[in-house]
């Protein structure tokens, strides 16, 4: 009986659904904005990537929140494995085998390098900040599965997290201080599809990069060590 | 093109399902990872590069690890 209400009510919700997303002409711009980012992008921001100069751009204070709810979400993260402290229920892992030890450390330079890439080139080709971050905390999921014994060390970690917000941070109140709005692209925009062009939106990519890297290896780190 | 993408649509509800019926956890963590890497696929085919990078990062490699974890740390088979 359950069963029969629990699919009754699915079916509804799922009427629903297509009855609603029936009525909303898909692919009809109906507003000037995205227009405006796709014939002036280029030319506004420098960035050739214009999902980038939307993301860095134009809505760069977006993305200021969006890297404050990754940090709160580490961060809360964080507090709740530090109140278990370092405590061993016994768990034996068996040692991994030579190839599995031995490709992930030939793997594991080789992704960092692909997820560096994908930051450093964010306003040139497809990817940025969150994606080469994701990559590179990756990496680092890569090794503390494959290699024994192979652990973050230090506050390393901690003081990239730290400097990559105070870098988005300190050029966003920079452009306050000659006189226009937070985040102003205040560098010279260069020539498009070159590395060094955008003004501040690769070094603003960078600093997301290696921040997000930094967290998410940081979420790892906390959830293999401390629930051990 | 559109046959392509109806089959790998198919392949993704296939795999959700498959998520729901094995018992083996391990094996339904890999087929919940099936579904972002041919979601991460799909996005690709649409024109959205950036989405598929994030997908393919966030949503096949590190919830699939912090999953495999989890499973480790737990039971690996359901009653």
């Amino acid at each position: 009986m359950r069963k029969l209400i629990g699919i009754l009510l699915l079916a509804i919700i799922a009427g629903g659904i297509v009855l609603s997303l029936k009525e909303i002409p898909f692919g009809i711009p109906k507003t000037k904005i995205g227009q405006h980012f796709i014939e002036k992008g280029i030319e506004e921001t420098g960035s050739t990537n214009i999902v980038t100069s939307v993301v860095v751009g134009y809505r760069g204070f977006d993305t200021l929140g969006e890297i404050t709810v990754l940090f709160t979400a580490a961060i809360g993260l964080g507090a709740i494995f530090s109140t278990f402290g370092k405590r061993k229920t016994g768990i034996k892992t068996e040692p991994p085998s030579l190839i599995v030890d031995t490709g992930c450390r030939f793997l594991f330079p080789i992704i960092l390098l692909v997820g560096a890439y994908i930051f450093f080139h964010g306003h040139i080709t497809p990817g940025g900040g969150f994606q080469g971050g994701a990559i590179i905390a990756s990496a680092f999921l890569l090794m503390y599965l494959g290699c024994a014994g192979k652990r973050i060390k230090g506050n390393a970690g901690k003081v990239i997290e730290v400097l990559g917000g105070v870098t988005f941070v300190g050029l966003g109140i920079i452009g306050l201080i000659i006189g226009k709005e937070f985040l102003f692209n205040f560098l010279p925009k260069g020539e498009p599809n070159t590395l060094l062009s955008a003004g501040i939106i690769p070094i603003i990519y960078i600093a997301i990069g290696l921040k997000v890297g930094s967290e998410l290896s940081g979420i790892i780190d906390n959830l293999i060590n401390r629930s051990q | 093109m559109v046959i392509i993408l109806t089959i790998l649509v198919l392949l993704m509800i296939v795999s959700a399902i498959a998520v729901l019926i094995f018992k083996d956890l391990m094996n339904a963590v890999i087929a919940s990872c099936m579904i972002s890497l041919i979601a991460a696929i799909l996005f690709y085919c649409l024109q959205a590069p950036d989405v598929a990078m994030a997908e393919a990062a966030i949503g096949a490699a590190l919830i699939t690890g912090i999953l495999v974890i989890a499973v480790k740390r737990t039971k690996r088979f359901e009653e």
